[in-house]
């Protein structure tokens, strides 16, 4: 079996403010219709990649392949097109707005018109695919179960169910790659298990590759296909999640300590006592 | 001694007359403010430009005001996209205060500009709206102020329903909300900025042949900025409603206590009503309360 030719790819990526490296030489590919989480210790230069990837920052060095296509210098808007939706560590929901107001500007990045002829014109075929689109984000809204809050402003509701909005949003977008950007953060239990599933589902029911960055690790265990460990903005370790938990350099980084063997020793020790 | 009603509604239409100036200013400021975050203390001063640009095609060029008001119309919105391109947005990502002074050395090349272009004495605008005064019942309107309160309350009806309901409009909200979730979203958030300063120009230099054909020009008519600030402050700085009935308030203020107290009162009453709203709702009667949950 041949592997299928990735969807999206880092290639030596570097990116730097000032004198501190962010990143150095970071490349992974993302093979499509999977879940890559991206894990590492805090200010491993995760959400720095993310941003490289969606067009918030340029990389110093290095490319972004997307479908084969050099994006590493398209402008944010142009990658919503393309097919890259995102989210974000600390929800960025339009506050002022209502649960269907926010999902369906997800759609903006299709909108074929400007903006000017949008004013003027309303074509059939455009109402058709306003139609479409309306459908798709009815789906969207039972698929995520949030048909309850559908005219609840967003400000008004729990943290859990904001993180859930600005999922549909961005599968408003119908995405190619859905980058999601510690999507249980600060969850508990139980709706970090939802979150869980729906990821899931997005990705078996609606074909959508997944990219992101997690520090659950039971969760990014349970649910990934493939795992890129980060740390000091260098790859230090990737492959399957069983893989990567038994990588040596991945139990430093994240125990700190730098014999790895004696550090297992001590654990088993305490275990045994 | 009996009230005169007559006199009393007088007074009160034209007051009417300049809140709706003072809304329209007020709403050029507000566009600016919402998706940029940039508090555009040259607002005036742009009002000023368009103003003198009407000038000259009229009264320069000898075109007739049919023509010379859309094109001061351009000119505002050129002056706006110049302002953006030039100015706002080399400096993006800097401390608001630093992009609030920048707009007031801004308002000072304007001025000096301009008096450099049509000297510093201040003139009247050709008559381009007609003398025949206008009755509402028995109560006697100046042409010119219904004429500038019809203009200026359709330009913001139009902008509140485009708001609404024109996707570009929603874009504009967008951004003012969450510039990177929009930008996110596929809204191109750099044409968003260069839109609403170019719109704003346009709608300031519409204010400004209104308010010019009311009271004449001169360099120095940017001061109605002053009161469109607090026209804004009063509103809420982000808030196209607020700058409406904010407009409203200082007008009929201004007009009532002008009349009736007397023309020093104005400034005093508009600066007290400024202050009893900061007291009471620090945001503005319609602005964002930006509380942020820890």
């Amino acid at each position: 079996m041949t592997t299928p030719s990735p969807i999206l790819s880092i290639d030596t990526l570097s990116l730097s403010f000032g004198g501190l490296k962010a990143l150095t030489d970071v490349s992974f590919d993302v093979a499509p219709n999977s879940i890559t989480a991206i894990i590492g210790p805090n200010g491993a230069g995760k959400t720095s990649l993310f941003n490289c990837i969606s067009g918030f920052y340029t990389p110093r060095a290095g490319a972004i392949r997307f479908e084969g296509a050099d994006i590493t210098r398209t402008h944010p808007p142009h990658r919503a097109k393309l097919g890259l939706a995102r989210t974000f560590q600390n929800i960025a929901l339009f506050r002022g707005m209502t649960v269907l107001d926010n999902i369906k500007l997800g759609r903006h990045a299709h909108m074929k018109t400007n903006l000017f002829d949008a004013l003027v014109y309303w074509g059939r075929a455009q109402k058709e695919e306003m139609e479409l689109r309306a459908e798709v984000e009815e789906k969207i809204i039972d698929f995520l179960e949030i048909n309850h809050i559908r005219n609840a402003p967003v400000a008004s509701l729990a943290y859990g169910l904001r993180k859930r909005v600005e999922l549909a949003r961005a599968l408003a977008m119908q995405p190619k790659v859905l980058m999601l950007d510690e999507p249980v953060a600060g969850m508990n239990r139980e709706e970090t298990e939802d979150m869980a599933r729906f990821i899931l589902d997005v990705k078996e029911e609606w074909g959508v590759t997944i990219l992101m960055v997690e520090h659950d690790m039971g969760m990014v265990m349970d649910i990934s296909d493939h795992v890129v460990v980060l740390n000091f903005g260098h790859v230090i370790a990737r492959g399957r999640p069983s893989e990567v938990t038994q990588d040596p350099d991945v139990i430093k980084a994240y125990l700190g300590g730098s014999d790895v063997e004696a550090l297992q020793r001590r654990i088993q020790g305490r275990e045994a006592a | 001694m009996e009230f005169d009603w007559l006199f009393f509604s007088e007074v009160t239409l034209a007051g009417l007359g300049n809140s709706a100036l003072l809304a329209l200013t007020g709403l050029a400021f507000v566009l600016i403010y919402k998706a940029t975050r940039v508090v555009n203390l040259a607002i005036g001063e742009m009002l000023m430009v368009g103003a003198y640009l009407f000038f000259s095609f009229t009264a320069g060029m000898g075109l007739p005001p049919l023509v010379a008001i859309p094109l001061a119309l351009l000119g505002g919105a050129a002056l706006g996209a110049i302002i953006e391109r030039s100015i706002i947005r080399p400096m993006l990502g800097e401390a608001a205060i630093s992009v609030l002074m920048v707009t007031i050395g801004l308002g000072s090349i304007l001025i000096g500009v301009t008096e450099m272009i049509w000297g510093a004495e201040p003139t009247a605008l050709p008559d381009f709206m007609g003398k025949a005064p206008i009755f509402i019942g028995d109560a006697y309107v100046s042409r010119k102020v219904v004429i500038g309160f019809s203009v200026a309350a359709v330009v913001i009806a139009g902008v509140l329903f485009a708001f609404r309901f024109w996707r570009g409009g929603v874009a504009l909200r967008a951004t003012a909300s969450d510039q990177a979730a929009a930008y996110s979203c596929g809204i191109n958030v750099p044409a968003v900025f260069s839109f609403a300063w170019i719109f704003a120009g346009a709608a300031a230099a519409g204010a400004g042949i209104l308010v010019g054909a009311v009271g004449g020009i001169s360099p120095a008519m940017g001061v109605f900025g002053l009161s469109a600030l607090v026209v804004v402050i009063v509103g809420g700085l982000d808030s196209i409603a607020g700058a409406l009935i904010g407009g409203m308030l200082v007008g009929l203020l201004e007009a009532w206590c002008g009349t009736y107290l007397g023309g020093e009162f104005k400034m005093l009453a508009t600066f007290g009503l400024l202050m009893l709203v900061l007291v009471i709702r620090p945001y503005g009667l319609f602005g964002t309360v930006e509380i942020e949950r820890l």
